[in-house]
């Protein structure tokens, strides 16, 4: 399985074609992904025609970071003319009618868009299980989810069905999911991406980003997508790194300062994370980081922060499905209420319909100061606390989540205890940091541990920086799922 | 803001109302409970004291951002109406709202 980077070389050498990448990664899709089902749908053909155009270009000269590289796409960004359902009933059967800006520049930097992938309704949820159409299996352990929201996402690189893929992270839904899986994930500070085109959850915490097999394509990546874009006020004017170029080619640890917040380890967490993450921050140390103990006293209120700040914003969102100029219509007649009621209450799954419940009721009147207003007010103090690390270390370093990959169903029945497991993401979103997840080790069981870089808004190339120096120093992400595309193979056939 | 003692749950079946959202009668019972929970969890916010501390609305430093008012090309009428549920002569169809 290789990187994009590395794919790119043999492209430029000539000793491999777009065309056989893709014929490659539609074979491994062919034999596991009736097992993975990480995607829900791949457009073989139009991979094929993109290949074969990106194959052309090069031949007359025409080079690009991505120039032929096949990259799946989550099932909430708009690709113009393919579906784009958001793994919801409501939008069964909705054609984007346009690119979001970050497909967009992936297109423009030659990349061949695969197919699209599976992930939790609306992209609520940390496990893909409330995907409307199919559970996602985790390629380390069948009996274990892949996370979530971009449950798909990462699924699909990890088995090897894809090269990198995209995804979003409004809690932590790119960071959890390539943390379980074993990939490299990036969730960019707010509004470093454009979200034109990604289907709103909750407009001021969502962000795009790529997940991928190492921390240098998640470079590569993040730089083609990065910048301003007029079609979204929040995207920052900032001028864009070349976060590439900038990664170290060793010693990038060394005389960086990282924090470790006292609160993320302490009790509820998994003691083989525990392990796991102390084990790579003394790598770090090892490999000339100075490690500083930090304190982010708000922590445990950022949960509670986070699903009513989340919540309220995805209610004001998601009341554009009414069932009048697109998605899921009643076939029941009645007035306007009454289709309404019937469009939404047919469409929604049970998470979605949680979550709007708790936005509604949070926005409510009489309710608004107690809980909404309180709860921007608790995300100030929230923002205070990072400001006063970052006085204090130029990152920090902590696990991606408490635990390693739930099983199958385990979160079933009680929601709470699936939003418990977002603590240590979620604070990123509210504060508008940048956070990297990348692969720090296995429990016994087999399961990855995802370690967190976490930097100030803005801070990409330092966390990019941080994490490239962690993997040349480990092989953790060189390890092959047992699950993947090849792996019987291989066991059988040693190949 | 009140102890938890004093408040009241949230009432599913009103704000399903207000979410204009039905809810069947299984569903409307699960979600009391599972709301009940939620909410309660979320009620430990009233702990803090944030007297005089400044709402974030969203935690990128941008302010009233703004363009030029010009005329730019965007979706034809074809294509605003390609993924609507009903429709008749370039227009979505709606049940009538006026007697």
């Amino acid at each position: 399985m290789l990187t994009a980077h590395e794919l790119q070389d043999r492209l430029v050498r000539g000793d491999c074609s777009s065309v056989e990448i893709v014929q490659e990664l539609l074979a491994a899709i062919q034999e596991v992904d009736g097992t993975i089902r990480g995607y829900l749908s791949v457009d073989a053909e139009a991979a094929l025609a993109q290949a074969r155009a990106a194959d052309a270009a090069r031949a007359t000269g025409r080079g690009g970071p991505l120039l032929g590289i096949p990259v799946a796409i989550k099932d909430v960004l708009n690709v113009a003319g393919q579906p784009c359902g958001c793994a919801s009933k409501m939008l069964r059967g909705y054609v984007a009618p346009y690119d979001a800006t970050a497909v967009a520049a992936l297109r423009a930097a030659g990349a061949v868009l695969l197919g699209r992938t599976n992930m939790d309704e609306f992209a609520m949820g940390s496990t893909t299980e409330n995907s409307a159409f199919q559970v996602t299996r985790n390629p380390w352990s069948l009996e274990h989810v892949p996370g979530g929201s971009s449950g798909g996402s990462a699924a699909v690189v990890a088995a090897g069905e894809a090269v990198a893929a995209l995804g979003s992270d409004t809690g932590g839904s790119i960071r959890q999911p390539a943390g379980f899986c074993g990939c490299v994930g990036l969730k960019p500070s707010y509004g470093r991406v454009s979200r034109y085109g990604l289907t709103a959850f909750a407009s001021s915490l969502d962000q795009i980003g790529p997940m991928t097999r190492d921390v240098r394509d998640a470079a590569r990546l993040l730089g083609v997508m990065a910048g301003h874009d007029p079609h979204d006020s929040t995207s920052l004017p900032a001028p864009v790194e070349d976060y590439e170029a900038g990664l170290p080619v060793s010693g990038g640890l060394r005389g960086m300062r990282l924090g470790m917040p006292r609160e993320y380890f302490g009790g509820g967490l998994d003691t083989e994370v525990e392990a796991a993450v102390s084990a790579a921050v003394e790598e770090c140390r090892r490999q000339g980081a100075e490690v500083v103990e930090i304190s982010l006293p708000h922590t445990r209120y950022a949960i509670a922060t986070y699903y009513i700040v989340a919540c309220a914003e995805a209610s004001a969102n998601l009341s554009r499905f009414d069932g009048v100029r697109y998605g899921h219509r009643t076939a029941v007649a009645g007035d306007a209420t009454e289709l309404y009621l019937r469009s939404r209450a047919e469409g929604f799954g049970a998470e979605v319909k949680r979550r709007i419940l708790l936005g509604t009721y949070v926005l409510s009147s009489g309710y608004h100061d107690a809980y909404y207003l309180r709860a921007q007010k608790v995300r100030t103090l929230i923002r205070r606390d990072f400001d006063a690390a970052f006085e204090r270390c130029a990152a920090i370093v902590c696990p991606v989540a408490p635990t390693a990959a739930y099983r199958l169903g385990a979160t079933g029945g009680d929601p709470l205890k699936m939003y418990l497991g977002d603590v240590f993401t979620v604070t990123a979103n509210l504060a508008g940091l940048c956070g990297l997840a990348l692969p720090c080790g296995f429990t016994a069981a087999g399961l990855p541990v995802g370690l967190q870089f976490l930097g100030p808004a803005l801070g990409e190339a330092r966390v990019l920086r941080a994490g490239r120096a962690y993997e040349q120093a480990t092989a953790w992400h060189t390890r092959r799922a047992p699950h993947a595309a090849g792996m019987a193979r291989t066991e059988a056939g040693g190949k | 803001m009140a102890s938890n003692s004093d408040q009241q749950s949230m009432d599913v079946n009103y704000i399903a109302r207000l979410a204009r959202m039905n809810l069947d009668a299984l569903e409307a019972r699960q979600f009391q409970t599972q709301m009940d929970g939620i909410v309660d969890y979320v009620r430990q916010l009233s702990e803090l004291d944030v007297e005089g501390v400044e709402p974030t609305a969203h935690a990128a430093p941008i302010q009233n951002v703004f363009r030029e008012d010009l005329a730019q090309p965007g979706l034809t009428q074809e294509q605003a109406l390609a993924n609507a549920p009903a429709q008749s002569g370039g227009q979505f169809i709606v049940p009538k709202i006026v007697e």
